[in-house]
C-alpha cells in the first residue's frame, strides 16, 4: 500500500514565525477531530504543485492532546527542489489540502526514568509535541536547543515560559556551543537521549553517545533526508512493465507515483525503510542518499531506496 | 505421559562470552567459579582498568574459592565486595547502579540464578541489554517458578522437581520469564497424581 490513507484537510491558519520560518495550522475538512498520535510523529503533506505531486514529510509540532489542530513549522529551502517553496509561497489560509496519517519514527521511550534533548534549528519541531506530552505525564526531561541566532530560536520565547530551567538555549552568533561530551557523561542510568537538527550533529551525538558507552537503543535520532535533486535518469519497472523517466526535481518514487505505479511508502525521507526496493539490474551507479540501508547492502548494489536516492548510469532495472 | 516439547522455546535464555567495551565505567558481578572469568579477563585488560570498575563477588563455597578470591584481590579495584549470596549482592548491585551515570556496562558471570537475577536488577535500574553481558559458568541448578502457586524454588537440579511452596511435582520447561528470572514450573502429573515419574539429576 502505498499513502496509509490520506485526510482531507483545510488550512485554517498560516503564521509567519520568523523570517526563515511559517506555521501551517490544519484542521479536518469536515470538522470530526484528527487523527490521535505521539510526540515526534510527523505527517506527508501532498502539495499539488502544477503537473507535479509532492510529499513532503514534516513533524508535527502541536500537543498531542489536541486533534483539532495540527501544527507543522517548516523552513524555508531556497536551495530544495520546491516543497518548503510551495508551502510558503502557494498555501493560504482556507485552502483544501491532503495530508496522511500521522507515523512516528521517533517516539518517545516511556520507560526512561529520564529523556536528554537536543535540537538544532528547525529541528525544534518533534520536541514541541513531546514536550506537550511530557508535561502531561510528568516526564522528566531537558531540552538544549541550539539556534543561529536570537530571531531564528523559534519558539524559544514561550519555550522558557513553559520550561524555565529545563531549557538550555545556545545562539551561535554569541559562541554558545552544547556541550555535548559533559552531558553525555553525567546522566543517570536508563537516560534516553534524542537528538534532531542538522546532519553533523546528528553524527556527532551519535558517535560521541558511543563513545561514553551508551547502548544504541537509547539514542533516538530523527533525520529526513532530503530528495536531493539531480540530472534526469531512466528506470525499468520489471513487475509494472514500464518505463520511466525521473526528473531533475523528482525523485524516483514521485516518478513512479507519477506513472500509476503504487510504489510503498511511510516517511518519504529515507529513514523508514518501507520503500525499501531491489535493484535487478544496474549498469551504473546509485547514488544512495537514504539513513535506512547498511553499508553492506549498498556495496551489494542489490537494494536502492526510491525516496532520496538517485542513479547515473546507461540502465537500471527494479523489482518494482 | 507425553511431556511439552521445549526445543523450539524462544525464551530460553542464551549466554555469551565477556568481552569488555569501551564505556566510562564497568560493573562486574559472579559467583564463585564466575570469578575465574575475571581474573582470565584481566590478564589481556590494562593495568588501569579496574580503577574505573567495581566487582561484586558471590562466595558460596569458602573452601573452594580462596584463590579467586585473592586473584580478584590483587586486581587493585577500588571498589570489590565479597559476600555470601546472591540475595545479599542484589540491593548492592541495584545501589550502584542508581548511583552510576550512561555509559555504565555491566559484566555477569556465574550461575543461572545469578545471570537471571542480576539481569532483572540491571533492567529494573533502566539498563539496557546491550549495556549487559552474561557468561555462564558453573552450575546449571535453575530458579524455578510455580506457575500454580508463584512460589519460587531455588537451585533445581532434577526433572521433575517438588515446589518447595505448594509440593507440586513440576516438570521443569525451557520457557523462561526475565520478569521473575526464573524457569517455568508445570504440575506433571495433574490428570493422575499417582503417576510419579522417577527424578533425574539433570541440571546439575
Amino acid at each position: 500500500m502505498s499513502m496509509l490513507a490520506s485526510l482531507d484537510v483545510v488550512v485554517t491558519d498560516v503564521v509567519t514565525v520568523n523570517s526563515l520560518i511559517k506555521r501551517f495550522h490544519f484542521a479536518r475538512a469536515d470538522g470530526s477531530p484528527l487523527p490521535a498520535f505521539s510526540g515526534g510523529a510527523h505527517i506527508v503533506i501532498e502539495m499539488q504543485d502544477g503537473d507535479t505531486i509532492r510529499r513532503t514529510p514534516y513533524s508535527l509540532m502541536s500537543s498531542p492532546l489536541n486533534t483539532q489542530d495540527y501544527q507543522v513549522s517548516i523552513r524555508r529551502d531556497d536551495e530544495g527542489r520546491g516543497g518548503s517553496l510551495f508551502m510558503h509561497n502557494k498555501v493560504t489560509k482556507g485552502m483544501s489540502m491532503k495530508i496522511g496519517y500521522p507515523a512516528n519514527l521517533f517516539s518517545l521511550d516511556k520507560r526512561a526514568p529520564k529523556h536528554l534533548m537536543f535540537a538544532g534549528g528547525i529541528g525544534i519541531t518533534p520536541f514541541l509535541a513531546q514536550i506537550h506530552q511530557l508535561i502531561k505525564t510528568n516526564g522528566n526531561f531537558e531540552l538544549h536547543y541550539s539556534a543561529r541566532n536570537e530571531e531564528l530560536g523559534a519558539y524559544s520565547e514561550e519555550l522558557k515560559q513553559l520550561l524555565g530551567h529545563r531549557l538550555h538555549v545556545y545562539y551561535d552568533d554569541q559562541d554558545q556551543r552544547i556541550d555535548f561530551d559533559a552531558l553525555l557523561s553525567s546522566q543517570p542510568t536508563g537516560t534516553h537521549v534524542y537528538v534532531c537538527g542538522p546532519a553533523p550533529m546528528i553524527e556527532h551525538v551519535i558517535q560521541r553517545s558511543a563513545a561514553h558507552g551508551w547502548p544504541d537503543a537509547h539514542v533516538h535520532f530523527e533525520h529526513f533526508a532530503k530528495a536531493p535533486p539531480g540530472e534526469a535518469f531512466t528506470v525499468e519497472l520489471q513487475t509494472s512493465n514500464k518505463k520511466i523517466e525521473v526528473g531533475e526535481n523528482q525523485s524516483m518514487l514521485e516518478a513512479m507515483e507519477a506513472a500509476g505505479v503504487d510504489a510503498p511508502y511511510l516517511c518519504r525521507g529515507g529513514a523508514c525503510g518501507q520503500c525499501e526496493t531491489n535493484v535487478l539490474e544496474c549498469d551504473g551507479n546509485l547514488q544512495h542518499e537514504d539513513h535506512w540501508l547498511e553499508d553492506d547492502e549498498r556495496a551489494s548494489g542489490k537494494k536502492v531506496m526510491p525516496c532520496v536516492s538517485r542513479f547515473k548510469g546507461s540502465r537500471l532495472v527494479l523489482d518494482r | 505421559m507425553s511431556q511439552p516439547d521445549d526445543s523450539a522455546i524462544l525464551s530460553r535464555p542464551r549466554y555469551g562470552t565477556l568481552s569488555p567495551v569501551e564505556a566510562n565505567f564497568h560493573v562486574f558481578v559472579a559467583d564463585d567459579s564466575g570469578g575465574e572469568t575475571i581474573l582470565s579477563l584481566a590478564q589481556s585488560l590494562p593495568d588501569d582498568f579496574f580503577n574505573n570498575a567495581e566487582i561484586i563477588y558471590v562466595n558460596t563455597d569458602s573452601e573452594n574459592n580462596q584463590s579467586v578470591i585473592d586473584g580478584l584481590e590483587a586486581l587493585g579495584c577500588p571498589r570489590l565486595y565479597i559476600g555470601p549470596s546472591i540475595a545479599a549482592a542484589l540491593p548492592r548491585l541495584r545501589t550502584s547502579l542508581d548511583r552510576m551515570r550512561m555509559g555504565t556496562q555491566v559484566y555477569l558471570s556465574g550461575s543461572e540464578s545469578l545471570l537471571g537475577m542480576a539481569t532483572m536488577t540491571a533492567m529494573e535500574a533502566g539498563l539496557d541489554h546491550q549495556a549487559l553481558q552474561t557468561e555462564h559458568r558453573g552450575s546449571l541448578a535453575r530458579r524455578v517458578q510455580c506457575v500454580h502457586c508463584k512460589g519460587i524454588t531455588e537451585n533445581v537440579t532434577t526433572q521433575p522437581a517438588d515446589c518447595d511452596h505448594c509440593g507440586l511435582l513440576l516438570f521443569v520447561r525451557d520457557h523462561y520469564s526475565r520478569r521473575a528470572a526464573a524457569f517455568q514450573g508445570v504440575n506433571i502429573n495433574a490428570e493422575d497424581p499417582s503417576d510419579v515419574p522417577a527424578k533425574e539429576e539433570i541440571y546439575s
